[in-house]
């Protein structure tokens, strides 16, 4: 147990430790009138939306949510590389909004949060501000471009699209991979870890190379990968590339790509200059800008640390972070950010009551890749929280399937409708 | 357990209490850990898709199904998984949260 109850009412009394924010004027009006106890949730992604549902529902509506969102749909992530492959469209992907606030009395705003002052407990937006009992931060990842040199996010919008947060990039993905001719190369850059999703580049390589094969045969996906190994499901990607795509999957380790050509089309490696057709480049990432905002970003200016009994911030006492911006041995996932943001919404509520969270959190990351457009692979683990370490620790058990299958690819897309559901729902 | 007959005797009484009732008798411990379960089973178990549903499963049942993914004896493409990362207890706890689930209601 991280601390023990006096502790804790210690903590809650006391309140948030003053931090170093002279500079923020708190900007326009109050936007929503505050009566009784309010969260604001920053990010209505896999993290953000569950948690506001869930706080609604675990408080029987008693706590207030307001959940921040800049974009007025939600499109999911995970299946989005099947739309390179062309088993789904990006609207199959795309869902509203409306039951959070309907069903489940979350009040949204859509609008873009532009500072965040943890010692007058309030948010900023373009259009006025709020004021927050307790904030939880789920923004998801931002890129890191400065380190990938001639790249920016201008770039990334027109032409090498990394197509990593699903929408107007993937699609026009897509569309480069239609417009490449027969014999082309599509190059993936990979970042090293942590990035968000650590099988999803290699589930995008089988995707490409099922369209190439149906459409393209004489086409190449060319992998460079910065990390010295493949970093997820191993095995069972291998054996796809090898047998599904024979001849069609070059993958090469320790190929960081450090810089790129946009007007060439050229990724410059530290050994070789590589042309292709398509350049998907994926950009080193870290927690959402939201998170620097809110002066939680930990030593290494990227991730945030957190208390896994509460998802509360190490460094600002009642602000949480849930989702990919944490910093955990966890994997960045959708399941992941759903399964803290229900740990964080549940020691939110005893929070806010003054009582003492569970002290005793197990949670759940399962991730299934398409190998093709019926077969899937998955990767599945419990973590649990491990007293000594302070952290959460992968238990015994966990693994990846034997072998791909339909069978599992019928459970992948069961998944989907089932976790959008849940998230959304 | 005691908490669990009461419950039965005022529904077996016929007593207008169950949904404040239901609300207070939460175990909040197995309600977090079968959290974790919405992204494949659905909310509260409720499935919305292909996978099986919890809602409502009779307990001896769900206990002895977690027992044999976890053994083996029971073929799995991905419970045997899960199954190994949870204790004996907690499949006891899960599975009167699942069973206490209302079929028919969603949440
Ligand atoms: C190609 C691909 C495939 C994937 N496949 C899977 C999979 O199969 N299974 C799986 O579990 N995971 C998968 N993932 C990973 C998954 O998408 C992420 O881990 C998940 O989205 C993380 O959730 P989050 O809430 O942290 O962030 P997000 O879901 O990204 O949500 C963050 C939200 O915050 C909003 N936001 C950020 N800043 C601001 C601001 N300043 N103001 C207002 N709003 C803001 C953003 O618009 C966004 O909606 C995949 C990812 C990719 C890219
Ligand atoms: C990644 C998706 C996934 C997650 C997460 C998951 N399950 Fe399952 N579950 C399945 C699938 C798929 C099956 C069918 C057996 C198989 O192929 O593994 C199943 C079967 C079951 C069954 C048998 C149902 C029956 O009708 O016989 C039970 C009980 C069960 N799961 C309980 C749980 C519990 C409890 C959790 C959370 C701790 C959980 N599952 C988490 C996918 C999942």
């Amino acid at each position: 147990m991280s601390i023990n109850r006096r502790d804790f009412l210690k903590m809650t009394v006391a309140g948030i430790a003053v931090g170093a924010f002279p500079g923020i004027a708190v900007a326009g009006s109050e936007l929503l009138k505050k009566k009784g106890q309010r969260v604001v949730i920053v990010g209505g992604g896999f993290g953000g939306a569950t948690a506001a549902k869930y706080i609604r529902d675990w408080s029987h509506n008693k706590v207030e949510v307001v959940l921040i969102e800049r974009n007025a749909m939600f499109i999911s992530c995970p299946m989005s590389n099947t739309v390179l492959g062309g088993s789904r469209k990006i609207n199959d992907l795309t869902r509203s909004y409306d039951s959070l606030k309907k069903k489940h009395g979350v009040k949204l705003i859509q609008g873009e949060v532009t500072a965040i002052d943890p010692e007058k407990q309030t948010v900023m937006l373009s259009k006025g501000h709020l004021s927050y009992d307790r904030l939880i931060v789920a923004p998801g990842v931002d890129f890191m471009f400065d380190q990938i040199g001639g790249l920016d996010a201008k770039i990334a919008d027109e032409k090498i699209h990394h197509a990593w947060k699903a929408g107007a990039q993937t699609v026009k993905l897509r569309k480069q991979l239609e417009a490449m001719p027969d014999g082309g190369v599509f190059a993936i850059g990979i970042p090293k870890g942590p990035y968000r999703c650590p099988p999803g580049p290699y589930e995008r390589a089988c995707q490409v190379a099922h369209y190439m094969k149906q459409n393209k045969p004489k086409s190449k996906v060319l992998i460079l990968d910065a990390n010295p190994d493949i970093t997820s499901k191993k095995g069972l990607f291998m054996a796809a590339w090898n047998e599904l795509y024979p001849g069609m999957v070059e993958y090469r380790p320790n190929a960081a790509v450090l810089s790129v050509d946009a007007g060439g089309m050229v990724a410059k490696t530290e050994f070789d200059d590589v042309k292709a057709d398509v350049l998907n480049i994926i950009p080193p990432m870290k927690a959402g800008a939201v998170a620097s905002m809110a002066g939680v970003v930990g030593a290494d200016g990227r991730w945030c640390a957190v208390d896994f009994i509460t998802y509360e911030s190490k460094v600002h006492k009642n602000i949480h972070v849930i989702g990919d911006a944490v910093a955990a041995a966890l994997p960045k996932s959708g399941h992941m950010a759903t399964s803290q943001a229900k740990i964080c919404a549940a020691a939110v509520i005893e929070m806010l009551q003054g009582k003492q969270p569970e002290q005793d959190p197990a949670i759940v990351n399962t991730c299934y890749s398409m190998v093709s457009d019926t077969d899937a692979v998955h990767v599945a683990n419990v973590f649990r929280f491990n007293v000594e370490k302070q952290s959460m620790v992968s238990a015994d058990g966990g693994g990846v399937s034997g072998k791909r299958s339909a069978e599992e690819g019928a459970f992948a897309n069961f998944w989907l409708d089932n976790i959008l559901d849940d998230v959304l729902g | 357990m005691i908490k669990k007959y009461l419950l039965i005797i005022t529904c077996a009484l016929g007593l207008a209490l169950p949904a404040i009732h239901a609300q207070a008798e939460v175990d909040k411990h197995a309600r977090n850990l079968a959290g974790s379960c919405a992204a494949c089973h659905g909310t509260n178990g409720h499935s919305k898709s292909g996978m099986p549903t919890l809602a409502g499963l009779d307990r001896t049942y769900f206990v002895t199904a977690l027992k044999e993914f976890k053994s083996g004896a029971r073929p799995a493409t991905v419970m045997q998984h899960h199954a190994k990362g949870y204790t004996d207890a907690e499949f006891e706890l899960l599975a009167d949260f699942f069973a206490s689930q209302k079929v028919g209601k969603k949440h």
